[in-house]
């Protein structure tokens, strides 16, 4: 007969899962903690894969549809390994107004990459964000954290530039 | 026990050493003005005071958001009530020169505009003027008093009663009154009530609730805290978004210092009142900030909006298979908070101010009457 051990073990020895057992446990493993807890994984490793969502799911007692259903619902969980940068474009209404297309229409042309799309040397994802919240800096971008309000397409291309080649 | 002395002993000490400087440099520390640059002014700030030894007679603080925000990074000069705007490193040791004499007026903001004259802070009075990652500074600012009264003197009934005769309604459109929506949960013979704080804001453009998250998280606390004695429920759950990473960060460690200071978790100060506060992060879905999505979401499933016969403050969710009621939004947006936060208390605004605001703003004045 089937029985599932208590607390199942991590898929791999990387220590980062260290960080998503202390997650779940201060919650008691709940199944209510699922959120909480693949923010953790997506936290340390930057997406949620299958061993990554079965763990989880298998720790806090919870089909793995169902984990691979809020891992699918929600916008900011990722099942794709993400690019050593990253960049968001702000598209909400205030930075469409002031221009966020150009911006967009130039990152196409200069890496060939779409929204949601990671470049092919794995360097450069580009993302979309519907609202940052800083529409008095429109048009925003973000890379890599750091925010570049009322941004020309120069100075992103620029700022790009200095982070994937470390020179501008 | 904490008693009213203690905070008065507080709110003296920080007044006194805030006194005690002969200028305050604010610089504004939200998401508008960091995204500017406002941590490397304030770090320029502090270095440029001890570099000339300027310790004892100057202090710069980090606030929160003062309102202009397209002229961020903005920093005010205290007492004098000057506002710079669009202030960069460099122009920091002008500014530092100008102290006590002609503002620099190259960078200098017109406050003698609508924006400022004709805007009467409530929810947000303290925004701009406290440091929102210290606890001292709220109570500085009259903190925590409110709680400390409904706890010490007042009956559950009697804080509804006054959430009645203010008039509160429901900022998120519907216009619910607050009162009716309490009385209806406080008289719910539910075993566990909750109250959920919905901080998902995700109307593009508008950004009220991050401006108080952000700027002062201990108000929200505080109204969570008031509004759960009323009600009888003792835990409640903050739903934020993701995409407000500070505003987590303030709220976490507000919560922080709340639960150290006995203003929340057990026994808050020193009564037989319990109430806890846990924070959910959201993940990126607008619909979470409808009711019913948002209680799914809180319980970790994916953010389905449900129909529901009844009002949600009457849905009754199955968890852990116990039976309990949740207070959906009992108070839509914040700004509710604050006026029950200031029961009695904080409400005790100018008559001339009173005649600018809108009619049911004037309504929830009456408890000052």
């Amino acid at each position: 007969m089937y029985q599932k051990s208590k607390f199942p073990e991590p898929p791999t020895d990387d220590k980062r899962w260290h960080s998503v057992q202390v997650v779940m446990r201060k919650h008691g493993r709940s199944p209510h903690a699922l959120i909480e807890s693949l923010h953790a994984v997506q936290d340390a490793f930057g997406y949620l894969d299958r061993d990554a969502l079965t763990y989880v799911a298998r720790s806090l007692d919870v089909p793995l549809s169902k984990a691979y259903g809020v891992a699918t619902f929600y916008q900011y969980f990722t099942l794709k390994p993400p690019g050593q940068h990253k960049c968001v474009v702000c598209t909400g209404t205030a930075c469409y107004i002031k221009g966020m297309t150009e911006l967009l229409d130039a990152l196409k042309e200069k890496y060939g990459v779409n929204v949601e799309q990671t470049t092919e040397d794995g360097t450069l994802t580009l993302q979309s964000a519907c609202c940052i919240g800083t529409c008095g800096l429109a048009p925003i971008a973000t890379v890599d954290g750091e925010d570049l309000g009322k941004v020309s397409k120069e100075e992103l291309l620029a700022k790009l530039e200095e982070v994937l080649h470390g020179h501008s | 026990m904490v008693t009213l002395e203690d905070l008065s002993d507080i709110r003296d000490r920080v007044q006194h050493e805030l006194a005690s400087h002969k200028h305050r440099i604010h610089v504004c520390v939200a998401a508008g003005c960091i995204a500017s640059g406002s941590k490397d002014v304030l770090q320029a700030f502090r270095n440029e005071i001890l570099s000339r030894q300027l310790t004892d007679k100057c202090i710069v603080k980090g606030v929160g958001c003062m309102g202009p925000c397209a002229g961020s990074p903005v920093i005010a000069i205290e007492p004098d009530g000057v506002m710079y705007c669009n202030v960069t490193v460099d122009d920091v040791p002008e500014i530092m020169n100008s102290l006590g004499k002609q503002p620099v007026a190259r960078l200098q903001m017109n406050t003698d505009q609508p924006f400022f004259t004709r805007q009467k802070k409530i929810v947000l009075e303290n925004s701009g003027k406290i440091d929102p990652d210290e606890i001292d500074d709220y109570i500085a600012a009259k903190g925590y008093h409110s709680l400390y009264k409904v706890l010490s003197s007042m009956s559950p009934v009697e804080v509804i009663a006054e959430v009645i005769k203010s008039g509160l309604r429901g900022r998120g459109g519907g216009g619910y009154p607050t009162g009716l929506k309490w009385t209806t949960v406080a008289k719910t013979g539910a075993q566990e009530k909750y109250i959920v704080c919905n901080a998902d804001e995700g109307d593009p453009g508008a950004f009220m609730d991050r401006s108080v998250l952000e700027s002062d998280p201990h108000r929200v606390l505080e109204g969570m805290a008031i509004a759960a004695y009323a009600v009888g429920a003792d835990h409640g759950y903050i739903y934020i978004r993701a995409e407000y990473p500070l505003a987590y960060e303030r709220l976490r460690k507000a919560i922080q210092q709340a639960e150290e200071t006995t203003f929340l978790g057990r026994r808050i100060m020193g009564t037989t009142f319990n109430f806890h506060i846990e924070l959910r992060l959201g993940a990126g879905a607008y619909v979470c900030g409808e009711e019913t999505a948002l209680i799914a979401s809180i319980e970790g499933g994916r953010g389905t909006p449900q129909t529901t016969s009844s009002l949600p403050s009457r849905t009754r969710l199955v968890w852990e298979n116990q039976l309990s009621l949740t207070t959906s939004r009992p108070l839509p947006t914040f700004p509710q908070f604050y006026a029950t936060a200031g029961i009695g208390l904080r409400l005790s605004v100018p008559r001339e101010a009173k005649a600018q605001r809108s009619s049911h703003l004037q309504a929830t004045s009456r408890t000052s009457d």
